[in-house]
């Protein structure tokens, strides 16, 4: 036997206490890992987007068109490399509850601006050459069971009816956060299918991303006093601004974390409060023995700091294989998945609360007069 | 170490008061006793007389109000907590009225907690620990939980623990006050045996005038008097 084996012996004296208590503790960490991962993949998508493109949208908001005419004029602004542009269009296949998003884009122009969006499936100069081809993200693919050259129909919610479209290509992201859950084809189809439809929003890829404010400035000013006024912003903002629409949920999983964080630190407590006050002359025995307060306080502190930073990394380990191959929330969330940052903090967050929870029993069984002890206990 | 004739413990002038509110009790004072190497020592006495205390001061478990403590040359009454703790794994024995053995921990995991102080190997351990229980006869017993133990056997296991790490004095507070009489005769036995065949120094409270007779010498502790 050891130290340890001692620590050990103990902790699973009551395995039914020490059981249900590393459960709570589970589910703490479970619940943390999974909150945590939404404020890291929210911001994982506020970061995505170049500061090398500028997005211009109307002023009145993304919703509303701008006129095709703008493109030409975007071309001439000094900085301004090349131009393109993308519809929402706000369909879905077969199941309406089933969200992935879909844009109508100048594919000539988008795709070189877009290298992150790497071809990995079928043919690029296919999908450009078709007006009702698709390019699709391989998480698509893998979702639907979809084959390139199939022919899939999307209902309409926004431009109502049957849409359909020939997969082509399909495309693997370079960094998770930009999502292999979209869909890509041509606004030659949706304009000529919907009468009267323009740009959602042009995208802008610049010579140098240093004067990206100089040139957002000098563009809005440009159709300022115009029927169709704009705002124009890096890429990286736009796709902040996406992500306000989802309100303060930041500080909803930090409140909501914390709440957990602090119940969970007065299970763990309560379990090893309850734990030394059954035992006391048991250490009262080791003490008589010749064990020192130190050790006495390692001992106790040492279950505690077991129980949390078992149950912790078992709660975090099911977090993260729960959304591991598979993820419910793409469309919403790409990218979504405990992070080795996430899983790191949450071993340091059980490490902190094996330590809280602990201290004070463990300070009590250091503190224990032996004789006061054995008296109690005879 | 001490000669078998010179005397391993010297108490001189000890005094144990406590306050409860504002009324101090005194416990004793002005005890003086020696106690030889080898020595088989029963401290007899009503409860209440104190005999405890003083148990608890020569195990380094209590401090004096005064007074002081030598055993086997070092002054135990000038030592702090810490340095308490080191000299009780290396030089006190301690038998308790009621086993305390550890339930989570076998016969001989509970034997071999004092050496887990020590830096013997694990195989030393083992084998410190099974001459132990070898000495108390339960070798057959090793791994059995205390729950699996007669109270008899559990005293048994409690003196192997105490012996194991072949303290200097072995100190016993009421050993047999918690069994019938057969094994409380067993267990005295043991300790005659300890005593006689070890030359191991002991000294046992009991309020049992017949246990205090297997002892080698008897003394009376009576509203804080130490007497023969």
């Amino acid at each position: 036997m050891t130290v340890a084996g001692l620590v050990g012996a103990n902790l699973f004296r009551n395995k039914k206490r020490t059981g249900l208590t590393i459960a709570s503790v589970v589910i703490a960490f479970f619940l943390f890992g999974i909150l945590r991962s939404f404020i890291t993949t929210l911001d994982a998508a506020a970061a995505v987007g170049s500061e090398a493109r500028l997005i211009t949208s109307s002023a009145s908001g993304f919703t509303f068109p701008l006129p095709e005419a703008h493109a030409s004029r975007l071309g001439t602004v000094a900085g301004v490399k090349s131009v393109s542009w993308s519809n929402w269009f706000g369909g879905y296949y077969q199941n309406p509850q089933d969200f992935f998003a879909q844009f109508a884009i100048k594919a000539d122009t988008y795709l070189p601006m877009y290298p992150e969006l790497e071809i990995t499936a079928g043919d690029k100069d296919a999908f450009l050459r078709e007006r009702t081809a698709a390019l699709v993200g391989v998480g698509l693919l893998k979702k639907y069971g979809w084959q390139i050259g199939q022919t899939v129909t999307l209902k309409g919610t926004i431009f109502q009816g049957d849409w359909p479209f020939v997969i082509r290509a399909a495309y693997t992201p370079k960094d998770a956060a930009s999502g292999d859950a979209n869909m890509f084809f041509h606004y030659e189809y949706l304009y000529e299918k919907v009468p009267g439809m323009s740009p959602g929003w042009f995208i802008l890829e610049l010579d140098r991303p240093d004067g990206a404010a100089d040139i957002a400035a000098g563009i809005d000013a440009q159709f300022k006093n115009s029927t169709a006024p704009t705002k124009t912003e890096t890429e990286r903002a736009f796709s902040a601004g996406f992500i306000t629409m989802w309100g303060n949920i930041g500080f909803l999983v930090k409140a909501i974390g914390t709440a957990v964080f602090f119940a969970i630190l007065f299970v763990a407590a309560n379990t090893m409060m309850m734990a030394v006050r059954e035992r006391i002359g048991e250490i009262a025995v080791l003490k008589t023995l010749g064990f020192q307060n130190r050790t006495v306080f390692g001992l106790v502190l040492a279950e505690s700091l077991l129980i949390t930073l078992l149950g912790g990394a078992i709660g975090l380990g099911l977090a993260r294989v729960a959304f591991m191959g598979k993820n419910p929330m793409a469309a919403f969330f790409p990218g979504f998945g405990v992070t080795n940052g996430t899983i790191g903090l949450g071993l340091l967050l059980a490490l902190a609360l094996g330590l809280v929870s602990g201290a004070i029993p463990a300070l009590q069984s250091a503190r224990l007069s032996v004789v006061g002890a054995l008296r109690r206990v005879a | 170490m001490s000669s078998p004739t010179s005397n391993l413990v010297e108490i001189r002038g000890l005094a144990k008061s406590y306050r409860r509110g504002t009324e101090e009790i005194r416990v004793f004072e002005g005890v003086d006793l020696d106690i030889k190497a080898g020595e088989f020592l029963a401290l007899m006495g009503p409860s209440g007389s104190g005999k405890s205390t003083l148990l608890n001061i020569l195990a380094g478990l209590d401090t004096p109000t005064s007074g002081s403590v030598v055993v086997d040359g070092q002054e135990i009454t000038r030592m702090n907590a810490k340095q308490l703790a080191t000299w009780r794994s290396t030089h006190i024995g301690f038998i308790f009225q009621f086993y305390n053995l550890l339930p989570v921990l076998t016969a001989a995991q509970n034997v071999e907690l004092p050496l887990l102080l020590t830096n013997l190997s694990k195989k030393h351990r083992r084998d410190h620990v099974m001459a132990a229980l070898e000495m108390v006869g339960l070798t057959d017993r090793s791994e059995h939980f205390p729950r699996q133990l007669s109270g008899g056997q559990q005293q048994r296991v409690g003196i192997a623990r105490a012996v194991v790490s072949d303290p200097t004095i072995i100190l016993g507070d009421e050993p047999t006050g918690d069994l019938d009489a057969a094994s409380g005769n067993e267990i005295l036995g043991l300790l005659e045996r300890l005593s006689g065949e070890f030359g191991k120094t002991i000294v046992m409270v009991t309020h049992d005038a017949h246990a205090a007779e297997r002892a080698k010498a008897i003394m009376h502790m009576d509203k804080g008097v130490l007497s023969r």
